[in-house]
């Protein structure tokens, strides 16, 4: 079947270059959901409120995603017409929609969020003008600049920026050597990891935007004497809020590979200025967790997403290590976990790697599949399985305990089927939502 | 401000009407544009994504290839994916992006079309219109290209036009009709596009009326009469009372061959004491149905594109949340009939029945969107 395509859908993990798998092309959107988009991201500042200013089919997404939160209240747009991007009107129908939108408001907001999107950028709108402008007529009122432009996700991820908006507005005050703040993440570390109880354990007060109820709890994050990134997208956010309100920006990767976990931890704990602790019984913990979970769920053939964890290819090596079978894996690079991608193609060369949005995945969930154990949600849908661990972003799970969270997830999938259809509809996992 | 709202949503973008109206036909659907089109409408404006697989594809659109103006990119995927997938025949459509650096589809859609052997058209799309105007550009196009003249089918054939899930969601109005045609002498001959095969839709041109059940069937209702002499008929079958309108209406048309709007008569109050908001024939349709019932006026308040005489020679209508907001607080009518995110606007002395849209809320009320044909539909 592969062999008839002009673009595969898949290939042999021996085969395969690890900086990109697949030719690009046309893609094709899977019916999953669990994601967060830049809609759910801003709404995590208490109060804040989202103006988005773009064409209508732009719009339309960003303003569901709201409806769909039941915050519609929440969020405001202004429509780009044709005309509006050749009358030289573009930053005064931004101002003045922004202050038609604000008067129109029952209370006014602490924080705007305002959006522009790839046809602003290419008009070459004056986003300074604007926001100088805004900030003016409503000086008690943040304005944070803001960008919907997946055009330019090659060069800057929308997920990846809007991590770092996240804390723009936050006010520079004074250092508190005995906070610490965990940035970029849009949902809350697991507290039984042990990075927070390290933080927490050594009388650390620990900032996380997901935690915050109020805008002054958000605010407090800029007293952080250290900050903490871990995702991807976080990892930008962290360097942001380094440079702008001079929080010193520590990077730990989420890792399935102990060696790199016990090395991020001395870091941690280097950084705080406390003794780094031994993590044997973690280690044996998480082990005892994988061979255990390993006895259940046997020889099932197991299919990782890159949606569901952010090294996939070591997540791979972790179980294939402890005897899962891994089979799968849905991604289209290896670009940060080499080592991990070396290893599988050396000791599982058939192991096979699908493309996550290639027209050729189209009818690939009707085909015939053997029972499969996913890890995240794409590859529930690709492989039409009901037993998934139901995470996005490694689902707030870190270090030894994480894993062994997850393997505690995965026997749970591979017991209790799911309600597939139903769960993979829902947008952006732990987000409220009406479709419940 | 026009261009502005504070809390209601905005319509499905044109970009969703192509794609809705093309899905059922075995085609290809290619929106030139770097990912937020076909996600917004594989989430938000299509329902049948998850259990039933359409050839509807994104160009992934980079800002390099954007730059550079590197069509060829464009035209070689869809050629390359169209070897792959063997489709009946290619559309491609535009986003806001291929607008900024002008891309000319036209030439792009004849070149795929040399290359691949495959019958490829250009859809002038550009997301910043509703889906009223792609999908009728679309269902325009699919009878443009396809219908061919044959003789007339015994008795009473029809075509339903104008028929989406963005209008009429999964709620079994397209499949209601064909029942209520067949229980009224008439029989279905297609059904642009619910239901139908392409190879159905070809047969159009054997029917002796069509019935336009929204805005986006009358490019291709009217394209139909003039080259085929087939008159058609707007509105809905809703209701025990504007059914028999319609029904009636169908056999004069077909009789006289000339085109009528029967939805008009929703209508016919400035400040009506029943206001309807959303598509102008199904919203019409529900008007026509409460007046005929209650006797009280009605009105129609349509903020998306529209036949003038459809809308009893209206010409325009408010359409933006702040005009609708002040036209609607002048003088608060006792009932408002609209989609249930409109209530946020509307005064709350009015009592409101919900009338889901898909194409206004999305997935939101996907579960309660009406069957339009159900006779106790707007009982009140």
């Amino acid at each position: 079947m592969n062999a008839a395509y002009e673009k595969p859908r898949s290939i042999r993990i021996a085969d395969a270059n690890p900086s990109v798998f697949f030719a690009s092309g046309l893609e094709y959107n899977p019916p999953v959901r669990g994601m967060w988009n830049i809609v759910h991201t801003g709404m995590l500042i208490p109060g804040a409120h989202q103006i988005f200013a773009c064409a209508q089919g732009c719009l339309r997404g960003v303003i569901l995603t709201a409806a769909e939160m039941n915050a519609l209240d929440r969020m405001s747009w202004i429509s780009v017409s044709e005309q509006d991007m050749y009358d030289g009107t573009l930053e005064t129908d931004i101002i003045d929609g922004c202050t038609d939108i604000l008067h129109k408001l029952p209370y006014r907001p602490p924080v705007v969020l305002l959006f522009l999107s790839c046809i602003h950028l290419f008009a070459g709108v004056d986003f300074e003008i604007i926001l100088t402008e805004l900030r003016s007529r409503f000086p008690e009122t943040e304005f944070t600049d803001c960008y919907m432009t997946p055009t330019m996700r090659q060069t800057m991820p929308p997920a990846f920026k809007m991590a770092a908006q996240l804390y723009a507005p936050l006010k520079p005050r004074p250092k508190n050597p005995r906070a610490v703040a965990i940035l970029g993440n849009d949902r809350a570390t697991d507290e039984r990891s042990e990075l927070v109880r390290l933080i927490r354990q050594n009388g650390f007060r620990l900032h996380d935007l997901t935690l915050c109820r109020t805008y002054e709890e958000y605010q407090q994050i800029a007293e952080s004497a250290l900050g903490i990134s871990y995702t991807p997208a976080g990892k930008f956010a962290g360097e942001e809020a380094e440079r702008r309100l001079g929080i010193p920006h520590l990077h730990i990767p989420a890792s399935f590979d102990y060696s790199e976990i016990t090395a991020n931890y001395w870091l941690l704990c280097d950084s705080l200025g406390i003794p780094c602790p031994d993590f044997s019984a973690e280690i044996a913990a998480a082990d005892n967790a994988l061979d255990r979970s390993c006895a259940i769920i046997g020889d099932t053939p197991v299919a990782i997403d890159f949606t569901a964890v952010t090294r996939p290819f070591e997540l791979a090596k972790l179980l294939t290590e402890h005897g899962f079978s891994v089979r799968y894996i849905i991604a289209d690079t290896a670009s940060d976990e080499q080592a991990a991608f070396q290893w599988l193609a050396e000791h599982c060369p058939d192991l096979e790697i699908f493309s996550a949005v290639n027209v050729n995945m189209l009818h690939f969930r009707q085909e015939t599949h053997e029972p499969v154990l996913a890890v995240g949600q794409k590859a529930a849908y690709y492989f039409a399985t009901d037993h998934f661990v139901n995470i996005v972003v490694n689902g707030g799970l870190y270090g030894f305990a994480g894993i062994q969270a997850l393997t505690e997830l995965m026997t749970d999938a591979f017991l209790t089927p799911k309600d597939s259809a139903s769960v993979l509809r829902h947008k952006g996992i732990g987000c409220a939502s009406c479709l419940l | 401000m026009k261009n502005v709202s504070r809390i209601i949503p905005c319509y499905a973008a044109d970009t969703s009407g192509v794609c809705s109206a093309l899905y059922e036909l075995g085609g290809m659907t290619v929106v030139h544009d770097a990912s937020g089109c076909n996600s917004t409408y594989a989430t938000h404006d299509e329902p049948r994504w998850y259990d039933r697989q359409s050839l509807i594809f994104i160009s992934a659109l980079t800002e390099m290839d954007a730059i550079m103006g590197n069509d060829e990119k464009l035209i070689a995927d869809v050629v390359s994916a169209a070897h792959d997938r063997n489709p009946a025949f290619i559309a491609v459509c535009g986003s806001p992006m291929p607008m900024m650096t002008g891309v000319d589809f036209d030439a792009a859609a004849a070149e795929i079309e040399r290359r691949s052997g495959i019958r490829t058209f250009a859809m002038h799309t550009n997301g910043t219109h509703s889906y009223i105007n792609g999908a009728s550009e679309a269902l325009y196009t699919i009878a443009k290209e396809y219908v061919r003249d044959i003789p007339k089918a015994a008795g009473t054939g029809v075509n339903i036009l104008g028929a989406t899930p963005l209008d009429f969601g999964l709620g079994g109005t397209a499949a209601s009709l064909r029942q209520w045609l067949h229980e009224n002498g008439f029989s279905a001959v297609s059904c642009f596009a619910m239901g139908d095969s392409l190879d159905s839709l070809k047969k159009a041109a054997s029917a002796k009326v069509s019935l336009v059940i929204s805005q986006t069937g009358i490019p291709a209702a009217q394209y139909l009469f003039e080259q085929f002499g087939i008159p058609y008929v707007c509105g809905i079958p809703t209701g025990t009372e504007f059914s028999k309108i319609i029904a009636d209406a169908l056999k004069e048309a077909a009789q006289t061959g000339t085109p009528l709007y029967p939805c008009a008569i929703g209508n016919s109050a400035d400040r009506g004491d029943i206001t309807v908001i959303g598509e102008s024939i199904s919203a019409c349709s529900a008007a026509a149905e409460l007046h005929l019932q209650t006797g009280r006026k009605t009105r129609v308040i349509c903020p998306l594109p529209f036949e003038p005489a459809c809308m009893n020679g209206a010409l325009e209508s408010p359409a933006s949340e702040e005009e609708i907001e002040r036209e609607l607080a002048a003088y608060i009518p006792e009932i408002i009939a609209a989609d249930p995110l409109y209530r946020m606007i509307c005064p709350p002395q009015a009592k409101f029945l919900e009338l889901p849209h898909y194409a206004f809320s999305g997935r939101c009320f996907d579960k309660r969107i009406p069957d339009y044909v159900n006779p106790n539909l707007f009982r009140l």
